[in-house]
């Protein structure tokens, strides 16, 4: 490993302006990322996951949102400070990105083959011939299982799952050293995820390309990831290895309500928890800590001061509260 | 469960006001609504119809603009005043786009409602006999119309209706079509409301929100269209003072005395700018998706 | 697709036939003796009586309806009561003027309109978009017969560049096409503003750009053919409702076309002219918005493979 990590983001502020209200969606948020490693980012709709990820590209909407402060390092350099023109070449070269919703992530005019190809036309610095550019999607196709004969059709003739397929293929097609995949499957069938799942593991691991999995199943999380940060109100409020998460002692109260509302197995538990109450409005945050409304240790102090970030090896966790040494 | 029916709807109504009310070209449109409304019905406190708007003085005719203190815009052709005849223009204008519009919604709603709501044979046959009229070009029929039954108010308004009514009959069918699918239609049915009622009561007011932004809208248009049938002949004949017709009659002396055409256009365009904003603004308000 | 061109064809009869009638019971209203227009004041009472009885007037009205299909179904729709030549020469003298105008003001609305409303909405909120939204709200708000007024007065009144009446050569059109430019071009901005700011917004454009596509490649690339599609049908509606509204800007023109000639018809109860006149407009009308619609499925790929695996499941179900 060298020293520098692949992709560190420090401090990250981002706002959204609309009819005259800011909405705060990321709040000062810091993670590494090693080269090869998934960062899984979990949390519910609205806590700033996506957010983060559009502000990793700089895609945010225009005249919506803006980054007002932090760095984010890729390579030892700060995205931030490059100019339009310089993005890019980083854009679907270096970092590239998976959508939510791939019935929607294409476009619909466009064969899919040529969206494929695209990429290849994009970012061709060998100048490589069309018949060579052809020769590369067909073994895309063939790699996320499209059969290439399926190349000129256009996306309303896909199904979701294909569709699905293609927009990895176009991903992928530049072998980026960082992939960001904001869940990739939740808009598909059981079935189809856990397919859509496994390929995308293998070829992560074919590629050695690093990730960032935005998801709220835990599942997916446990399955894929090797670190794990959980969002809440666009701050990161627990931190660490998915060993940390998922098997240390020691959480934040979101983190335990996060697992509580999940159904286990092997519990005798005859009803869920969920976290009562609903996130906060990110246009008026509450003072001091953010999740102080709905938790059921809050004290009088939580709801003046922000809390500080309690940390124990790899495993922070940011709650005034905790003990990293023993319970809450 | 009436009374938070009630307080929904109320609410509806006062986030629509406030959204309306902060859109300043919205308000802009209604002040100059209001201001036009108001100049046509106190049209009579400042200027004799018979004197000012009728008769005419040869003696004073064509003073421009600023020329004669006692006329502001001058005088037309005929010696009349011209400011006078602006705002009994915009009198007759208004009272009778509104009136189109009017009777334009009535049948739109009446069409397209029925259409929208029993579907089927019913919704075919009141949709394929709207298509024959909508597909008649409209300055072609109401220069049928006016030839054949003769001008004047009454022809003009049958004209104008319908050439309105079929876009209206379209639009209100698919603004209705959905709401009848609705949840609350099928419990209203469900604790027997009549059909009629359930139409009355539950369908039409909530498909007001696009009426009401057509109509407004419309009433542009209809105060365009009417101006010009007026121009070619076949709308208000003289003397009663409207836009198009004053444009019309000045033609021969426009090069000379440039204003007599000027003036009624602007008037025109006024109104019909007022009654645009107010219609843009109103849709913005009623559904901010639609919003650019 | 044949099988749905053929349907659209077959629906318009109806529509032909009714509107027809429509006309039809409205002019039968108009004041006026045909015969004793073409006969003039000064006829006697018998020979006007004699030219109604030999021109079918006194037949009922239904019949002389049918009558007046049957022959038009001949490819007869009868001479003007005015000139005495067959009105389809006359329509047809007129026609090219008309469709002069209207092609010719479309063809501009699109150049100009097209440019602006993409522009508008690449840079929202720019003063650019200010001026467009401002300057359309003014184009949709301005009657046209003023408009072409305040041109004449401008261009060819107190500058003398242009002509100010008649159809001699093409410098002729010009102002009549952009007097019938305003409203058309107004829509056309805001359609085709409101459209790209729908298709920049989408995922698709947002992913164009996760691909490393510049500004340009995204715009001209991803959202234009997206957002211009819907506008064709738009352009093709105002070119069939331009056919049959250039009258007013005709006459403020005197321009020959097909308005002027219809205002004539109608004011001398010439009924055979106006008739066919109306049917003429209708049937462009009908056949432009199905060649616009047949056209899109033809661009759009959503709708083009509905038409072909429509056809598809057909010959598989055979």
């Amino acid at each position: 490993m060298s020293g520098k990590p692949l992709l560190s983001v420090k401090d990250l502020w981002v706002e959204y302006e609309a009819d005259e209200a800011v909405v705060h969606a990321v709040n000062g948020i810091s993670f590494e990322l090693e080269e090869g490693q998934t960062i899984g980012l979990v949390g519910e709709t609205g806590a700033g996951k996506t957010t983060t990820a559009l502000s990793i590209l700089r895609l945010l909407p225009a005249n919506i949102g803006f980054i007002r402060r932090g760095s984010i390092e890729f390579e030892g350099k700060n995205l931030l400070e490059l100019k339009e023109g310089e993005l890019l070449s980083y854009r679907g070269k270096q970092i590239s990105m998976i959508f939510q919703d791939p019935m929607t992530s294409l476009n619909p005019v466009i064969p899919v083959g040529d969206q494929v190809a695209e990429m290849f036309r994009l970012h061709n610095e060998e100048k490589l011939p069309k018949t060579e550019i052809d020769q590369r999607v067909d073994e895309l196709f063939e790699l996320v299982g499209i059969p290439k004969v399926r190349k000129s059709e256009f996306p309303h003739q896909f199904s979701g799952g294909m569709k699905q397929r293609a927009v990895i293929a176009i991903a992928l097609a530049c072998r980026p050293k960082l992939l960001i995949a904001d869940e990739p499957t939740t808009a598909l069938d059981v079935t189809i995820q856990a397919q859509v799942l496994d390929m995308m593991d293998g070829l992560k691991k074919k590629f050695g390309t690093a990730m960032i999995m935005i998801t709220h199943d835990l599942g997916v999380v446990a399955e894929t990831c090797d670190i794990v940060a959980v969002m809440y109100a666009g701050e990161i409020v627990e931190m660490g290895t998915v060993y940390d998460i998922f098997e240390g002692k020691v959480h934040h109260p979101y983190t335990e309500g996060l697992f509580g509302s999940i159904p286990s197995m092997d519990s005798h538990e005859k009803r869920l928890k969920p976290i009562e109450g609903l996130m906060p409005d990110p246009s008026s945050l509450p003072s001091g800590c953010k999740f102080s409304p709905r938790c059921p240790y809050c004290q009088d102090i939580c709801k003046r001061e922000e809390p500080s970030v309690r940390c124990m090896g790899s495993h922070s966790v940011r709650c005034r509260f905790v003990d990293m040494e023993g319970a809450v | 469960m009436k009374q938070e029916t009630e307080y929904r709807k109320r609410s509806r109504i006062a986030f629509i006001c406030k959204r309306f009310s902060r859109n300043r070209l919205a308000m802009l449109g209604l002040a100059m609504v209001l201001v036009l409304v108001l100049l046509s019905a106190t049209a009579d406190v400042f200027f004799d119809y018979h004197d000012d708007v009728v008769v005419q003085n040869v003696r004073n005719r064509l003073q421009a603009p600023g020329e004669s203190p006692g006329h502001i815009l001058g005088t037309d052709q005929y010696g009349r005043d011209i400011l006078a005849r602006v705002i009994y223009g915009a009198r007759v204008s208004l009272s009778i786009s509104v009136l189109v519009i009017s009777v334009s919604t009535i049948l739109g709603i009446l069409l397209g409602g029925v259409a929208a709501y029993c579907g089927g044979v019913v919704d075919n046959l009141i949709m394929r006999i709207n298509d024959i009229f909508y597909s008649i070009p409209f300055t072609l029929m109401s220069v049928c119309i006016v030839a054949s039954l003769g001008g004047g108010i009454p022809n003009l308004v049958l004209a104008c209706t319908i050439g309105v009514v079929p876009g209206f009959a379209r639009i209100f069918r698919s603004a209705i079509m959905p709401i009848k699918s609705r949840e609350f239609i099928e419990a209203a049915r469900a604790s027997g409301s009549t059909e009629i009622r359930i139409f009355m009561k539950h369908i039409i007011p909530n498909a007001l929100g696009p009426i009401i932004v057509q109509a407004t809208l419309n009433l542009a248009s209809t105060i365009l269209a009417i101006s010009g049938l007026s121009y070619i002949g076949l709308g208000i004949e003289s003397p009663t003072p409207e836009w198009g017709a004053m444009l019309s009659e000045a033609k021969n002396f426009m090069r000379d005395d440039p204003y007599l055409v000027i003036i009624p256009g602007i008037a025109i365009m006024i109104a019909t700018i007022a009654f645009n904003l107010v219609g843009d603004g109103l849709r913005d308000a009623l559904d901010p998706k639609l919003k650019n | 697709m044949s099988k749905y061109i053929l349907k659209r064809l077959l629906m318009m009869i109806p529509v032909i036939l009714g509107m027809s009638f429509f006309i039809f019971v409205i002019l039968e209203k108009a004041p006026g003796d045909p015969a004793r227009i073409i006969l003039g004041d000064k006829a006697p009472a018998e020979a006007v009586e004699e030219l109604r009885e030999e021109m079918g007037l006194n037949d009922p009205f239904l019949v002389r309806y049918i009558n007046y299909i049957g022959d038009a179904l001949r490819g007869d729709f009868g001479t003007s009561y005015r000139t005495h030549l067959p009105v389809f020469e006359e329509i047809m003298a007129r026609f090219p003027t008309t469709l002069t105008l209207a092609l010719g003001s479309i063809v501009l609305t699109v150049i100009i309109g097209v440019p602006i409303g993409v522009l508008s909405a690449v840079k929202q909120y720019s003063i650019l978009d200010n001026a467009t939204m401002a300057g359309a709200l003014i184009l949709a708000s301005m009657p046209g017969f003023w408009l072409g007024t305040m041109l004449l007065l401008l261009f060819a009144s107190k500058l003398h560049w242009l002509p100010a009446t008649g159809a001699e050569s093409w410098k002729s059109f010009i102002l009549p096409c952009v007097a019938l430019m305003a409203s058309n071009m107004a829509m056309l901005v805001r359609m085709t503003r409101s459209n790209m700011l729908e298709v920049i917004r989408a995922e698709y454009i947002t992913m164009a750009r996760a691909k490393g596509a510049s500004e340009k490649v995204v715009i001209f690339r991803h959202a234009l053919r997206n957002a211009l599609m819907p506008i064709i049908t738009i352009i093709g509606m105002n070119l069939s409702s331009l056919l049959g509204g250039t009258m007013i800007i005709e006459s403020v023109f005197a321009l020959p076309g097909l308005g002027t000639l219809a205002i004539t018809a109608v004011r001398s109860k010439d009924i055979p002219l106006v008739m066919a006149e109306v049917i003429f407009i209708a049937l462009l009308a009908g056949f432009i918005n199905l060649f616009v619609d047949v056209l899109y499925a033809y661009i759009d790929p959503r709708l083009k493979s509905q038409y072909v695996s429509r056809k598809r499941a057909r010959r598989a179900a055979r």
